[in-house]
């Protein structure tokens, strides 16, 4: 039961990473790339009618954490205070940024809410990342100093950063020199993400530039992979035991590549939408390579004296799982529903949607 | 120890309060969008729909403000209540994840779709979206308010060694006898608030010689609306919500309604007084006899135990803040069928649009509504205090073992600082709105 409310989960985060990066990335792709009014009008048409949707699948997700894995909900938001908060925040400037810009007709207050749209996007691309990169990392769980536990020994409290900036020191920070390259990671790669859905949506005069934005960025991108794949056995001496027990797993990084090298080939895409197919396999890919590497943890501990936390010592009592199958089943059916109608309607091109307009 | 505490306390009781101003108007103004739609439906007078239109401005505005006000509630569990999340979270966690999985999808698949798709859909879809909407947000509703009651009274769970709390019977959350009453009690008094806001821009338009067909249109539905909605909150369900306290939370009762001894021979109800926590008293008090016992019993001489026959370690947290948060929603809730009643008189002998102090009244009312729903929720969660879930859960037991005050406080002034910022952005442009009014016919 918790193996199955696991995989819910971590789709479901999935998803969320894949509808509401393509958000994030737009916001990027206008902070740099959008100059004139026409095209920061096509990209606010294209993410319009789908953000707040979108940001239901991280709050639902969050739900799903806080109903079946609630002492890792318990743990992680109170040991991540500082940067969960400030991801409200960003949120928050992210979402009036698109939505009060078309309520007055003043250069001014466009900009800045495009800026306070574009820099949020920004900052949460990187936050993400660098979140992903401290579940990877693992920390100092039970707040153990000179040998000796501080807290219970499931809880912990990061600092935003140490003064080392190491992911090997002592006192751990949340941004140190390897959360932050899955940050820029999460970064170039939603920017990617973002343009993809931009020439997949849209019939802008951009287009053609991003199409090169797309193609320059990714071999930013490989490159970063590569570099991350390589530090990556500083923080994890063996990355690969789950792959070579279970052979299966590589489906997941093989996905990620084809996703990666997929994009090369940009420029010569005859359908729109086949750019967005292949980062969001990128995207999908990446995560679950990710997740299936530290599996079966969820929070891995820096310390030998307590230990992992993993998904079976987190969970909730069996009950209340699988009692929520029954009406989880019954939603996810819905909500299946819902968004074939919502992109069956907002199917195609959506540059006349008029969306922020009034 | 106890700043941590404080702050915890203060951030959250700010984030909500400023949270649920935004989905109390949508919750109700969802439904009087609909019904504006179907009227056009039904009477295919343009009029109806341009209503429609105007108020799904205000209304897009509103709700945008309730999501980002909104998602930080749900993280706040974790960040600043972590130890509660731990121990209850296989319980209050199901109606969470439920409210997220049933009611932000729908309302958020569909809100694009009533904003943006009214030409690509045709009239009927498009009111058909608009109920879907008005759907998920009252479902919504329903999940939290399911949480709060299990909150307030527990059921369907058994408590582990380790102080963990688990679930045992799934459908008890549900058939909770503290949930409906409570449920209908909020829905009716979110519906007061929006007929009170529509009542209050008809008269602004009306006072103002300007949108006059909006204006009444407005003012009438506000009223209709209004009265019904205010005799709904006192009556039956403010008089069920409050049996309940009575029942299962007695001190309680007994603090909000001012009863620090018991009296033999009925209780009266308090209308006015300070409660005076040095000699457990009310001071200045002013007073109806037996009418409380009467209300709570239906027997006149019905003995309500006062607050002074309970152990100390049962009372309310905030005795005060707890008199006279209940006090102020009764009174206003008193003053809104008072008025309502007058307005719906002068509706009937076609004079309305004239009597220009009832006009006045009512666009004066509009903040009122906030407050009488704010300070209603205020009873109910002081009410609970010192417990989080009651009898079981202290507050001061659930808070983050690792966050320091340090970093509440900071966080709490970031909140202070950008929800400041939040309310004069809806002010400035619900105001932009409100001032360019309803545009007429456009197609």
């Amino acid at each position: 039961m918790e193996l199955f409310w696991y995989i819910v989960l971590m789709t479901m985060l999935a998803v969320y990473v894949i509808l509401d990066g393509y958000d994030f990335g737009a916001g990027i792709i206008h902070l740099f790339f959008a100059k004139k009014e026409k095209d920061k009008k096509a990209i606010t048409n294209a993410i319009g009618p789908f953000w707040d949707a979108n940001e239901v699948w991280l709050i639902a997700s969050g739900g799903v954490l806080f109903f079946a894995f609630p002492t890792l909900y318990a743990s992680s938001f109170s040991g991540f205070y500082l940067p969960l908060i400030m991801i409200l925040w960003l949120l928050i400037f992210r979402a009036i940024g698109l939505e009060l810009r078309g309520q007055i007709h003043n250069k001014m207050w466009e900009s800045i809410w495009d800026k306070a749209f574009g820099i949020s996007s920004l900052l949460l691309a990187l936050f993400f990342g660098v979140a992903l990169g401290n579940v990877v990392r693992g920390v100092n769980l039970g707040g153990v100093v000179d040998g000796v536990s501080t807290h219970e020994a499931h809880y912990f409290f990061l600092p935003l950063w140490n003064p080392s900036f190491s992911p090997q020191a002592e006192q751990l920070g949340i941004i140190d020199w390897f959360t932050l390259l899955l940050g820029i990671i999460g970064v170039v790669a939603l920017a990617i993400h973002g343009a993809n859905w931009i020439i997949f949506k849209t019939n802008a005069d951009i287009n053609e530039k991003l199409k090169k934005v797309v193609f320059n960025l990714n071999f930013v991108l490989l490159a970063l992979v590569v570099v991350s794949l390589l530090v990556w056995h500083i923080i994890e001496p063996k990355p690969f035991h789950n792959f070579i027990k279970y052979p299966w797993l590589f489906i997941f990084p093989i996905l990620t590549f084809i996703g990666l090298f997929g994009l090369f080939k940009v420029k010569t895409f005859k359908k729109h939408g086949k750019g967005f197919l292949f980062s969001s396999l990128f995207l999908g890919g990446g995560l679950a390579s990710t997740v299936a590497s530290i599996f079966p943890k969820v929070l891995p501990s820096t310390n030998d004296i307590n230990p992992d936390l993993t998904l079976y010592n987190v969970a909730a009592d069996a009950y209340g799982l699988s009692v929520g199958v029954y009406w989880f089943a019954i939603a996810a059916v819905l909500v299946a529903i819902y968004m074939f109608i919502q992109y069956k309607v907002f199917n195609g091109k959506m540059d006349d949607v008029g969306y922020g307009e009034h | 120890m106890e700043d941590m505490l404080f702050y915890d306390r203060m951030q959250f009781a700010f984030t909500i309060t400023f949270h649920y101003l935004f989905p109390q108007l949508t919750m109700g103004l969802s439904l009087l969008i609909v019904y504006f739609k179907g009227k056009f439906l039904y009477s295919k007078l343009e009029k109806y729909n341009d209503a429609a239109k105007f108020w799904m401005k205000i209304f897009a505005l509103n709700f945008a403000m309730g999501v980002v006000t909104g998602i930080p509630m749900e993280f706040q569990f974790g960040t600043n209540w972590a130890k509660f999340s731990e121990l209850t979270g296989g319980i209050i966690g199901q109606t969470l994840a439920m409210e997220g999985m049933f009611s932000f999808f729908l309302e958020s698949s569909f809100l694009g779709l009533f904003l943006f798709g009214e030409k690509l859909l045709g009239h009927k879809l498009h009111f058909l979206t608009g109920f879907l909407v008005f759907l998920g947000s009252w479902a919504s509703g329903y999940l939290i308010i399911a949480t709060h009651s299990w909150m307030q009274y527990p059921v369907g769970y058994e408590i582990l060694e380790n102080g963990k709390f688990v679930l045992n019977n799934f459908g008890a959350l549900f058939s909770n006898p503290w949930l409906l009453p409570s449920y209908l009690h909020n829905q009716a008094a979110s519906l007061v608030t929006s007929s009170f806001v529509v009542a209050a821009i008809g008269a602004f338009y009306l006072l103002n010689n300007k949108h006059n067909e909006f204006g009444k249109l407005f003012v009438k539905t506000g009223v209709v609306f209004g009265l019904i909605s205010s005799l709904l909150v006192a009556f039956p369900t403010g008089d069920l919500v409050a049996k309940n306290v009575v029942k299962y939370q007695p001190a309680t009762f007994a603090a909000m309604e001012g009863i620090f001894e018991t009296e033999d021979g009925g209780s009266e109800i308090v209308l006015i007084g300070q409660p005076n926590m040095l000699e457990k008293k009310l001071d200045n008090k002013i007073a109806v006899p037996n009418i409380l016992s009467f209300l709570t019993y239906q027997d006149w001489d019905a003995q309500i135990k006062g607050l002074n026959e309970f152990d100390e370690s049962v009372h309310p947290t905030n005795v005060p803040g707890l008199y006279y948060s209940y006090h102020i929603m009764v009174g206003l809730g008193t003053i809104f069928i008072g008025l309502m009643l007058l307005a719906t008189v002068q509706l009937f002998r076609k004079k309305l649009y004239k009597t220009k102090w009832i006009l006045w009244s009512l666009m004066f009312m509009l903040p009122f509504p906030y407050i009488a729903n704010t300070t209603g929720w205020y009873t109910a969660e002081l009410g609970r205090q010192p417990w989080l879930v009651y009898n079981l859960l202290r507050t001061a037991d659930g808070a983050s073992p690792t966050v320091s005050s340090g970093n509440t406080l900071f966080t709490l002034l970031g909140f202070i600082g950008l929800y400041l910022l939040l309310g004069l952005l809806f002010l400035m442009l619900a105001g932009k709105i409100i001032n360019k009014g309803p545009e007429l016919n456009q197609h």
